[in-house]
């Protein structure tokens, strides 16, 4: 059965999710990344949903709830890279991930995570100085 | 309704029309130079070719035994006024005036068929009934075509004004604006949501500022409208700031019960570039006096 890979980088844990996710990959990625943080005690959860294409409301609802079982395992998840495509679709779906930050990429979601990992203030936004 | 049997009337039709097709064509210009002649839209010397390339695929047309304008043997008159009744909406005369084109070679013919058939007031009757069927028949297609091409015109209208409607300025490096100008509907929603997304994903711009000092209401759906572009932007990881808030669209939000409390909006566009600026760790007086 095909995995989504977890990568550790420092206190960060890395999702990149490059296949078309169907159900029992999204439940399988969420045991397995619960599993990996309170393991590596990571900080920061960064997926990467560049490559998604599709989206439903199954996989909406599962975004938000890793976001909600990583706070409470004391880790920030980022979803970065979201298409335009599947924004418009979760809008329409009505699902607007109340709990999930956001960013445009990769780098900048990194930026996101350590600066909240130093204890600034950084609602959503990072900045430049 | 193809009847495709062979009619005897258009028989005598097509020999009235070769015999004396040049006085019809006489008669019939002189018939239309009432009213619904047009002088101004149209000159004389393009009518006639009108008039006289109708009467001569109107003869064949006849000639061909079968009075069922659809069908195969009439289709270069029916070509023929698709070009009229599309030249003639573009210029602007109106559907009466385009239908009349047709409808005034009435007269000339049914006196050339009176002549024609007798006095036999039976017969004639019969051949005025199938002349009249056929000449209406056409003449509602006139109509009809007459009206698509102007459906086509605001088809086109609509669609260049969609495109029009949705520019997105780059303002700084990350700082995108969006002015909309005009109402919000579903449909130019969904343009601006998919025009502003994707310009976020190709200029890699933190901070969108959607402007709307040209937006005449804000009612409860334009409200949805936005917050949903709003709400998309903040998923691939923007932040949007609505501007060009005016007093009494302010009023009307909080009279309606819309709740834009998660949004930050701003009363100017110079108000929002400023935050943007600010919150991509710019700042307004560095840039003047360098400049």
């Amino acid at each position: 059965m095909e995995k989504i890979p977890i990568l550790r980088m420092g206190q960060f844990l890395l999702v990149t999710i490059q296949v078309d996710m169907h159900d029992r990959l999204a439940m399988a990625l969420q045991e397995d990344l619960t599993t990996r943080i309170s393991e590596t005690a990571a900080r920061g959860v960064l997926i990467d949903i560049s490559s998604l294409e599709i989206v439903d409301s199954f996989i909406g609802r599962m975004l938000g709830n890793i976001a909600a079982m990583s706070r409470i395992l004391d880790a920030q998840t980022v979803v970065v890279g979201m298409q335009p495509a599947v924004a418009i679709t979760l809008v329409e779906l009505g699902m607007s991930l109340p709990g999930v930050r956001t960013a445009l990429n990769v780098d900048a979601g990194m930026e996101l995570l350590k600066l909240s990992l130093n204890g600034h203030r950084a609602n959503g936004h990072v900045s430049r100085r | 309704m193809s009847k495709g049997v062979q009619n005897p009337k258009t028989g005598v039709l097509a020999t009235v029309l070769s015999k004396d097709e040049s006085s019809v064509l006489a008669e019939w210009i002189k018939e239309m130079a009432g009213a619904t002649r047009r002088t101004d839209l149209m000159n004389d010397s393009e009518l006639r070719t009108q008039c006289s390339k109708f009467l001569k695929l109107l003869r064949e047309g006849a000639e061909s035994g079968s009075s069922d304008v659809q069908t195969a043997s009439w289709q270069p008159v029916r070509e023929l006024l698709t070009e009229i009744s599309r030249s003639r909406a573009q210029r602007g005369f109106t559907p009466t005036e385009t239908a009349t084109f047709v409808l005034s070679v009435k007269k000339p013919l049914f006196e050339l068929l009176r002549d024609h058939v007798g006095s036999d007031a039976n017969s004639v009757a019969a051949e005025l009934w199938s002349t009249t069927e056929l000449i209406d028949s056409l003449g509602l297609f006139t109509v009809e075509m007459h009206l698509k091409t102007r459906e086509e015109v605001i088809r086109r209208q609509q669609e260049e004004m969609l495109e029009l409607s949705t520019p997105v300025v780059k303002l700084w490096n990350g700082i995108l604006a969006l002015p909309i100008i005009g109402t919000l509907d579903s449909a130019r929603t969904q343009v601006v949501m998919e025009t502003l997304l994707e310009n976020i994903v190709k200029t890699n711009s933190r901070v969108a500022i959607i402007d709307i000092t040209g937006v005449p209401t804000v009612d409860t759906v334009v409200a949805q409208h936005l917050l949903k572009t709003v709400t998309a932007a903040r998923l691939m990881g923007a932040d949007c700031i609505i501007s060009g808030v005016r007093p009494q669209i302010a009023q009307t939000i909080v009279h309606l019960g819309i709740n834009l409390l998660d949004v930050t909006t701003k009363a100017t566009l110079a108000d929002a570039f400023a935050l943007a600026l600010d919150r991509a760790g710019l700042s307004l007086e560095h840039a003047l006096k360098t400049a």
